[in-house]
């Protein structure tokens, strides 16, 4: 499908663009320089230890694979990978459905529906960190009636992340779900009420087939963002409880992925540096690979339309 | 009939919403009602009114303003400082690098740009332990030096956003404006800066949300025994659990959402736009 380009044709360069070529130096460099220290040079220089072993980047010496397969047979790490993986498709299907409610209840026209919205994405921002604080004192405040806490009982910090992580973002998807609803042309709607269908029948039939694309990046949101969650993770339990295994090492029951990895950098010996760097490729390839399956996805829908 | 049954049906709907609203807002009730409630009485009582001997009046305020051996006033300075001037590096740089890539469109142009949009699937932890130690290295560990680092790791999205807007700007304006002898610096900054301000509102509020709740790229890079932020400042005090005075942390959270609320409820409408429009493209 091409889509009509503004202006001349892109590769031949106009006079505009030859007189704008010559300030690179004041509009494209600053960028490119802060660009190279703030991401380019340390991703390259991230997957180069991954191949080393290292304590800080200038003692590091090649050493192969080795840091992969330590990383993929640590019980640590596969654990966290399972656990965000559960935590990703639970908090999708939580997160989404009440956010689809909501934006379908708020669309109808009700009396109020500005305040609620208002009310509904308040949560959004609030930092991850003071977030995990605020429910870690609700959630104690309960539990402490029954003699545990959430840090003692890994299914109590399981639900109690999900409940925290509805509570942030069941405002932002609402948000996405509203701008499609109200996209949805209103006389496709009338058409089928006069023909007679009823209101579940054109929400199912009409409303959800158009708002597709809406469901579509809602849908690998809360997947991707299940996946890199720290800050709220580190502040709810930060991994508690610790289970010891009889082999010596310790399983954090809920520690996500990102978490895992920070501690392996920061809070175990520093010679298993080059462990968690590679934890951290393999990582990066998990959600690059979900982003671009994403991708896919949303075009694919681009040409059916 | 059928007319009132569904006026009916959307005062029900009104209401049920209205009570869920209600729900939503008690946490944010419980941290109000704890930071004026006395330490001891906050684990045991956390729901209660904090009336008779549990009230605590101002104390926790006053206790937090200096708790954990490092005041709450300088870590609030340095959000402030470090949010204000990273979305305004931010903003600027990325705009007018936005601008030539989409004007020259030359290789090293579009070589720049994929990487940009490369770099919005990259997750932190990836580049985490390199970022913070060449962010050491360039002396970028204080809260003046720190928005270089959010400049960098923070260009992919907003480069396009707006190299995706500048696109959609029909080229005759700046045209006119060149034959009327107007340089590429003055063509900017007088014509496309002006008509860029709906996607400026977009990303800078996206910026703001961002580098004001951050937490980790701050405390990697940070020389933390000088500089904190809010969120530093607040794990730092829970880290300290059992010792710390719980009162005045809720105290220090309320403190600490209070400017969020209000900025929200200021700019409701360009947040929740800026928020949908990152969402869609990101």
């Amino acid at each position: 499908m091409a889509k009509k380009k503004y202006g001349r044709n892109n590769h031949q360069p106009t006079v505009l663009a030859h007189q704008i070529g010559k300030w690179w130096w004041l509009f494209l460099l600053p960028v490119v320089l802060a660009f190279v220290i703030g991401f380019v040079w340390p991703f390259f220089q991230g997957i180069y230890l991954s191949f080393c072993k290292f304590k800080t980047t200038s003692d590091a010496t090649l050493i192969g694979f080795s840091n992969y397969s330590r990383a993929l047979s640590d019980p640590a790490f596969v654990h966290s990978f399972w656990y965000s993986a559960l935590f990703a498709v639970t908090s999708l299907v939580f997160i989404n459905i009440p956010a689809f409610a909501v934006a379908y209840a708020l669309t109808q026209d009700i009396k109020g529906s500005n305040l609620y919205r208002t009310v509904f994405f308040m949560p959004n921002l609030i930092g991850g960190i003071v977030l995990g604080y605020i429910w870690s004192m609700i959630f104690d405040g309960v539990l402490s009636h029954y003699n545990t806490s959430i840090l003692l009982n890994s299914t109590y910090g399981f639900w109690g992340l999900i409940i925290l992580i509805c509570w942030q973002q069941i405002g932002y998807m609402m948000i996405i779900y509203i701008a499609g609803l109200q996209a949805v042309p209103t006389d496709m709607i009338e058409a089928a009420e006069i023909d007679g269908a009823s209101k579940w029948q054109t929400l199912f039939k009409v409303i959800i087939p158009n708002v597709m694309p809406s469901i579509t990046i809602c849908m690998f949101l809360s997947i991707t963002n299940g996946f890199k969650l720290f800050d709220q993770n580190l502040a709810l339990t930060g991994g508690q409880p610790f289970v010891m295994n009889p082999d010596g090492t310790t399983i954090k029951k809920t520690e996500m992925l990102a978490l895992n990895i920070y501690n392996t950098f920061y809070n175990s010996n520093a010679a298993s540096r080059g462990t968690a760097q590679a934890k951290a490729v393999i990582f990066f390839i998990l959600v690059a690979a979900l982003g671009l399956i994403q991708l896919k996805f949303t075009r694919d829908k681009e040409v059916q339309q | 009939m059928n007319k009132n049954k569904s006026k009916n049906n959307k005062t029900i709907l009104s209401v049920v919403l209205g009570i869920i609203c209600v729900i939503y807002v008690l946490p944010m009730v419980v941290v109000v009602l704890n930071s004026f409630k006395q330490n001891t009485y906050v684990k045991t009582n956390t729901f209660a009114v904090p009336t008779g001997e549990m009230w605590a009046g101002f104390d926790n305020f006053v206790k937090g303003m200096t708790f954990g051996n490092y005041p709450f006033a300088n870590s609030a300075g340095y959000s402030v400082l470090i949010t204000v001037v990273s979305t305004a590096l931010i903003l600027l740089f990325t705009s007018m690098a936005a601008w030539f890539i989409a004007r020259v469109d030359s290789k090293v142009c579009r070589a720049v740009y994929y990487l940009c949009v490369f770099s919005m699937v990259v997750p932190f932890q990836m580049v985490m332990f390199t970022l913070s130690k060449t962010a050491d290295t360039l002396k970028l560990n204080t809260p003046w030096t720190i928005p270089v680092v959010y400049l960098g790791f923070g260009a992919g999205l907003a480069i396009f956003m707006f190299v995706g807007f500048v696109k959609s700007i029909p080229l005759e304006i700046e045209e006119a404006a060149a034959i009327d002898g107007a340089g590429p610096v003055k063509t900017f900054f007088q014509i496309v800066l002006p008509m860029m301000k709906p996607t400026l509102i977009s990303v800078g509020i996206l910026e703001i949300m961002w580098v004001w709740n951050d937490y980790l790229l701050p405390y990697l890079v940070l020389d933390r025994t000088k500089y904190m932020t809010i969120p530093i400042h607040i794990q730092f005090l829970k880290g300290s659990y059992g010792t710390v005075d719980l009162g005045a942390t809720m105290a220090l959270i309320l403190l600490s959402i209070i400017p969020v609320i209000v900025f929200y409820l200021l700019c409701q409408k360009h947040i929740i736009k800026g928020v949908a429009a990152g969402a869609v493209k990101g």
